[in-house]
């Protein structure tokens, strides 16, 4: 669910945070309006806030383990887990992580790739937070989640910075919920 | 690099003991060194990173720029915490503003490492950030980008280095530091 739906509604740092993000269009091919955070990262006090949302949601919820998703997940995911002294496990593309891996195909637009994730990382029960900066159709998330219950986590909740229009009212994610701070910025609101 | 003409910081063997160095990957003869392990020991992971704030954060640093993917996992908590902007290096066509790359060797063929020419400029200080510096062919090609903007780049930082394969002598005498060397 979005965060002004869940105890946020008003605050202030949602909106420098939604201002912060810049929408580029017909990128990465036309009728696309890409959601760019690196503009995000580029406002020092609008992406601790960030940080700061997701590490208070999340400080008190006996989280022993962030999961990123290659590679934007990679630019909020280990600062969460540094602050709620939580492991790091990086879902990456395939044949990036060294070790015995197990991986789960998902699909794209056109054709599909895959996650990759380290056996042996997680415990059976552990409590796993999923991260990555955007959520449109979710199908990367799904494979994340596929992942970390093969190996017995329990996925508490997915978090991501931008949740796209599809995902409204839709609070569940392969039956998990979905934390969300913003919805996607219009062309015009960025200076 | 940290532990040479001074007492060792006793962080330092916690961190390079996490580090797994897994034989023949990505081919046979690399000794691929694996940060992930060091990632699942929060103690250590928070450890490396507060090595590298104590040392930046009152060197007026104003920009922390994070090689992809694996400096990714290192460059944000260090530029949050020293109130830095953080700006991505990235693979061709990932970044969707406008643009400058640089072109670097790899051992067969080369590859182009991105940068968008609005988030450096000439009045910044940079810090370049990566896991690793095996040739410093990726780290020479990021710091060409700071510079082409104007920036002045302060220092490059790495958790690993490969001193064998003399990375430090191709960063044109700007210095390099790193927490743990592997021989």
């Amino acid at each position: 669910m979005f965060a002004s739906e869940n105890g946020l509604k008003g605050d202030p740092r949602l909106e420098a945070i939604s201002a912060a993000i810049r929408v580029v269009p017909d990128f990465p091919k036309k009728g696309i309006m890409f959601q760019d955070i690196t503009t995000l990262l580029l406002d020092h006090k609008a992406f601790k806030h960030t940080i700061d949302i997701f590490v208070d949601r999340y400080r008190d919820m006996q989280i022993s383990v962030v999961a990123g998703v290659e590679a934007r997940g990679f630019l909020f995911g280990p600062s969460i887990a540094l602050a709620i002294g939580a492991k790091f496990i990086p879902l990456r593309k395939p044949g990036k992580l060294p070790g015995k891996v197990i991986s789960e195909s998902y699909e794209l637009e056109y054709g599909h790739d895959r996650l990759e994730m380290h056996v042996g990382t997680v415990e059976p029960r552990e409590r796993v937070i999923i991260i990555d900066d955007l959520v449109a159709t979710g199908g990367t998330l799904s494979a994340a989640i596929s992942l970390l219950e093969s190996q017995g986590a329990e996925v508490v909740e997915c978090a991501c910075v931008i949740g796209l229009p599809e995902v409204k009212g839709q609070h569940k994610l392969k039956g998990k919920p979905l934390y969300v701070l913003v919805e996607p910025s219009g062309v015009d609101e960025f200076c | 690099m940290a532990d040479e003409n001074e007492v060792k910081d006793p962080r330092i063997d916690g961190i390079k003991t996490k580090i797994r160095v897994v034989p023949d990957f990505p081919k046979k003869g690399i000794m691929f060194q694996d940060i992930t392990t060091l990632l699942l020991d929060p103690k250590a992971f928070k450890d490396t990173i507060d090595l590298f704030v104590e040392r930046y954060r009152d060197m007026n640093i104003s920009v922390v720029a994070g090689i992809e993917a694996r400096g990714f996992i290192f460059g944000p908590s260090i530029a949050l915490a020293i109130g830095a902007k953080f700006v991505p290096l990235r693979k061709p066509k990932k970044l969707p503003g406008e643009i400058i790359f640089e072109e670097y060797e790899l051992e067969y063929g080369s590859d182009r490492l991105e940068m968008h020419v609005e988030a450096v400029d000439s009045g910044d200080r940079a810090l370049v950030v990566d896991d690793l510096i095996a040739t410093g062919g990726t780290l020479s090609a990021a710091m060409n980008l700071l510079r082409r903007v104007g920036a002045e780049v302060v220092e490059c930082a790495c958790v690993i280095e490969l001193p064998e394969l003399k990375g430090r002598e191709r960063l044109e005498g700007k210095p390099l530091y790193v927490l743990v060397e592997y021989r």
